[in-house]
């Protein structure tokens, strides 16, 4: 294809090998230059990554191949006071999805329910929780899986990339359903929770206190988290530790509750909607916090399936509220105790002033008529017989020479109708009226009327159950109070050292005259003694202060009668108790509120009276049996 | 210095050059201890890449024993056989990887373009070799037609590595065929002029995005820089010293890709740092100074330019590699000769160096 011939050209020189030689060498040896020059600019180059920038690849290097993994802390134990378990962790087995290394997600699924028991509760909170998750983080599919599950899936697990079997600890509450308002519960951190926390106390947690106890002491239990350095390869899968920094395990912690108590107050309130609380009003401890109804925390774990969660949340008895703190209602006649010592402190009555009582009360140049509960009226009635028989036109009286903002001043010191500072979280505060009050949330004039409501616990007058026991506490001690409080004393789980809590003392209620707190006290002995609620002071081995409350539901027109038994049973009157005993050496200071109960002396002073009886003399009933273990009953069913 | 006493009768039985072939030998045992850290202690690749040097040093001394006339007498056979390989490719060959190279021929799989790398050498040498020197005007166009023809028939597979070390050996050939300066520097303008053409009209996206990521790897840290980025990681983190045998990261935990192919420089220069690059980049200096001195005592223009542009082929392999994983170059998927896990092109250098030992080896029967 080449001419081989001489091309013709006027001037053809003759090939010089040796001169042509000579060319060569020289070419060849400008390449040789060539040569090193480029070699010498990679060998520059060299020095440039491996002598100049060392350091910087050197960390770039150690960021490709060391992880930095977090070690979740273990949570701390919850006990009662005598150091019965409450809530627990118990190891477990889940499994769980990584959806950026799965090809065929709902494929995947279908496969593994062919295999373990998924139920559409699973998928629907599978599904919930994926829309939240980046695809990077793995999403439970199944939890508490069972030996035999873990076995047949283990199988092959290896064929479905991004499904993994993983251990972890589970929160478990052994009572189920008994003291729940109080311990509460933990669940996974939703998104708001995510903001508000500090990740680097929750790394590697998925969990956090919800409600009750486990959320107002969540930084005791918690602990801290500890960090492991691992080196992983390119795929991220951790190769080896390198180094290692444990976690601080949460503290255990023990509840001033005690549990038989509250397993008391709960029984005794069953079938009522409403609370209890017992307090000891020498430190505030709490020793019961009973709302009925209850439900079991041990669902809300790992997310309660919805149409269970829906169940609990639009029942009408509302199971989910906590009463106890955020409950609020109307203290009835249990307020006329500081009423009456309100009146003393002011000086607008003693303790012999009598009032007439016809029945009613009429405000001068009104013909309204305040009634009695008593129709029939209680004839002249002194301080003492008006708290023993809860004579309202007594406290008409009284409340309007007060004045309802002296009323204010003075019964603020009790935290009524403020919350108490007690470390559970959500507590409802209430409404203690003032004229301030009344301007600023209806922007309204405050009338006599409104007065007179006020001076027998009713009106705009509101108050949850805990305070009611708190203000009774007060009472119990002359003037002396300490801030409700559920935590008794936190453990460290490694060197089993016990702390105990601190009383907290909230300034002290004065008055002119300490023999005042005898004359209140007389009158609420009264109320057991021959009073109206003389029936629970039969057989008594101790002596009991109370005071019975019946706060209306809905307000009688003028002319109508209450009936009880032609009345729904959602318009029933509330049932108050509040008392505290021994008289002269007070141990335990009782609220109790049964909603829709009627009345205070037939339905809650022998709730009362019965949580009064377990406490001081040891009578309670047997604990129900702790829930099994799921594993444990699995076991024992092979 | 007298040449026949270089290597002592064994090295002349065999037709071999001493320094060279030690050379070459301390550059692929090497090449062999990287391979078995770099691809995490499998002896069996170590095994394989040992056959395929077997068979590349075998290969070597076939054909150191043939005489330079042979090679001569077949040279335009040889190229024209490739040129039509070429155009069968171009019409009935395998694609890969988005790129048409591959000829089955039942048994075998290969690349015709792999047989271009030595046959423009051989034709540049036949064309050039009664032809006087430095070329005239006419000559230079045979000589850049030959070259060219490949060239694009390879580039428009497209194989842009194969084309390059295709261009550059025609480039090479003429260099050392006394090519005069201000043509070479008015062809560099030439071709520096041709760029913007070259980029919008015959490379593909991929090669352009290749360029672009060379340019600015961070760009594309998860794409097409992640390779040029890890890269220089493992280098940069390797240091002075290393970070010794078997114990690289980047290669061992798998964060270098190709660390065992066309990125074992990296792995080597990450466990034997800077010291161990010096050596390497030494040795290759070596080797490739001592065959241009041996081509440029061949006895005739023929063997001068093919021993010659065979020669500065293996410098043209080393640089473009070493270059490439090193981010001073693109990224060209040139192996490093004699280092790189994989067979092809090693065949094709061993035959280079086959063809110098020959030339070198019978220099005096040619001329005398």
């Amino acid at each position: 294809m080449f001419a081989k011939s001489p091309v013709a050209e006027p001037l053809a020189r003759e090939k010089d090998n040796t001169a042509e030689s000579e060319l060569f060498f020289r070419r060849a040896l400008v390449m040789v230059l060539l040569v090193f020059l480029a070699l010498l600019a990679v060998g520059g180059r060299l020095v440039y990554l491996q002598v100049l920038n060392h350091e910087r690849f050197t960390t770039l290097a150690d960021g490709n191949r060391i992880r930095v993994q977090p070690l979740p802390p273990t949570r701390g134990f919850i006990f009662d006071r005598n150091g019965v378990l409450l809530a627990e962790n118990l190891a477990s087995y889940h499994l769980e999805v990584t959806r950026e290394q799965v090809q065929d997600l709902d494929a995947t699924l279908e496969e593994l329910r062919q295999r373990i028991e998924l139920t559409d509760a699973d998928l629907e909170r599978f599904h919930k929780m994926t829309r939240r998750t980046p695809g990077y983080i793995g999403v439970p599919l199944r939890f508490r899986l069972t030996d035999e599950e873990i076995a047949r899936l283990a199988i092959d697990l290896h064929r479905f990339p991004g499904v993994e079997i993983k251990a972890d600890l589970t929160r478990r509450y052994p009572l189920g359903p008994l003291g729940v308002h109080a311990i509460g519960y933990v669940g996974r951190i939703d998104e708001g929770e995510m903001r508000r926390i500090d990740p680097g106390q929750y790394s590697g947690s998925t969990h956090i206190g919800k409600v009750g106890v486990e959320r107002s002491h969540e930084d005791l239990l918690r602990g801290r988290p500890g960090w492991q350095q691992v080196e992983t390869n390119a795929e991220g899968r951790p190769l080896r530790v390198l180094s290692r920094t444990p976690p601080t395990p949460g503290q255990h912690i023990y509840l001033s509750i005690d549990i038989r108590l509250q397993a008391v107050a709960e029984k005794v309130l069953e079938g009522y909607n409403g609370a209890i609380v017992a307090l000891d009003p020498r430190n505030g401890e709490i020793l019961a916090l009973a709302s009925q109804p209850t439900y079991d925390p041990n669902p809300f774990v790992n997310g309660i399936d919805f149409a269970s969660y829906r169940t609990l949340n639009t029942s009408k008895d509302k199971p989910l509220l906590n009463r106890a703190l955020r409950g609020m209602y109307p203290p009835g006649s249990t307020i006329k105790p500081l009423m009456a010592l309100t009146g003393l402190e002011y000086g607008v009555v003693n303790r012999h002033s009598g009032v007439a009582c016809p029945g009613f009360y009429r405000l001068p140049g009104s013909s309204h008529r305040f009634r009695d509960w008593k129709r029939s009226g209680h004839g002249s009635v002194s301080m003492d017989r008006a708290i023993a028989q809860s004579c309202d036109v007594y406290f008409y009286d009284l409340a309007l020479r007060l004045g309802i903002d002296r009323t204010y001043q003075f019964l603020d010191q009790f935290h009524i109708g403020r919350p108490t500072g007690v470390d559970l979280p959500g507590e409802k505060g209430g409404v203690l009226p003032s004229q301030a009050w009344k301007r600023k949330s209806y922007n309204q004039n405050w009338f006599a009327g409104d007065t007179l409501s006020a001076g027998i616990g009713q009106g705009y007058f509101l108050a949850t159950p805990l305070q009611l026991a708190h203000s009774t506490a007060v009472i119990a001690l002359r003037g002396l109070q300490f801030q409700p409080r559920i935590l008794y004393a936190s453990e460290d789980p490694g060197t089993r050292v016990k702390t105990l809590a601190e009383p907290q003392p909230l300034p002290s209620v004065q008055v002119r005259d300490p023999r005042f707190w005898e004359t209140i006290t007389a009158g609420m002995v009264h109320v057991i003694e021959g009073g109206t609620a003389h029936r629970i002071g039969i057989g008594a081995k101790y002596r009991i202060a109370g005071k019975t409350g019946t706060a209306q539901v809905f307000t009688l027109g003028q002319s109508q009668r209450y009936d009880a038994k032609r009345l729904a049973k959602h318009l029933l009157d509330h049932a108050l108790f509040v008392a505290f005993a021994p008289v002269d050496d007070p141990r335990i200071a009782v609220a109790v509120i049964a909603e829709n109960g009627g009345g205070g002396s037939s339905t809650a002073a022998p709730m009362a009276r019965k949580v009064m009886d377990a406490w001081l003399l040891s009578k309670y009933d047997a604990l129900p049996e702790p829930i099994p273990a799921p594993d444990a009953a699995a076991h024992e069913s092979e | 210095m007298n040449p026949n006493n270089e290597g002592g009768l064994l090295m002349r039985l065999l037709r071999l050059d001493l320094p060279l072939l030690l050379g070459l030998l301390m550059v692929s045992g090497l090449g062999l201890t990287v391979l078995y850290s770099a691809g995490q202690q499998n002896m069996d690749l170590v095994i394989g890449q040992g056959m395929r040097l077997g068979l590349g040093f075998a290969i070597m001394l076939t054909l150191a024993q043939l005489p330079p006339r042979y090679f001569r007498l077949w040279s335009p056979w040889i190229y024209l056989a490739g040129i039509l390989l070429l155009l069968a490719v171009m019409v009935v060959g395998d694609i890969s990887k988005g790129a048409q190279r591959w000829l089955d021929l039942g048994v075998v799989r290969f690349q015709p373009s792999e047989i271009m790398k030595l046959a423009v050498p051989m034709m540049m040498g036949w064309f050039f070799a009664e032809k006087p020197l430095p070329p005239r005007w006419l000559h230079l166009l045979g000589g850049v037609l030959i070259t060219a023809i490949p060239f694009i028939l390879i580039a428009e597979q497209p194989d842009l590595g194969t084309a390059l070390v295709v261009g550059s050996a025609g480039a090479f050939a003429l260099f050392l065929a006394g090519l005069s300066w201000m043509i070479l520097f008015g062809l560099t303008a030439l071709l520096g002029a041709a760029i913007p053409l070259f980029w919008t009209f015959i490379m593909h996206d991929y090669q352009r995005q290749r360029v672009l990521t060379f340019l600015d790897p961070e760009t594309d840290p998860l794409g097409t820089g992640y390779h040029i980025i890890q890269s220089k990681i493992a280098i940069g983190s390797g240091g002075i010293y290393g970070k010794g045998w078997l114990n690289g990261t980047q290669s061992h935990l798998d964060f270098l890709p190709e660390g065992s192919t066309d990125f074992i420089f990296a792995a080597f220069l990450e466990e034997f740092g800077l010291i161990g690059g010096g050596l390497l980049l030494t040795l290759y200096f070596f080797v490739i100074a001592r065959a241009l001195y041996m081509a440029s005592r061949a006895p005739d223009t023929y063997t001068r330019l093919l021993a010659g542009s065979v020669t500065l082929i293996f410098f043209l392999y080393a640089f473009v590699n070493t270059g490439m994983v090193s981010g001073l170059l693109p990224v060209v998927g040139l192996p490093l000769p004699l280092f790189s896990y994989g067979g092809t092109s090693l065949v094709t250098i061993m035959a280079g160096f086959g063809i110098l030992m020959s030339i070198y080896s019978h220099r005096r029967t040619l001329t005398r």
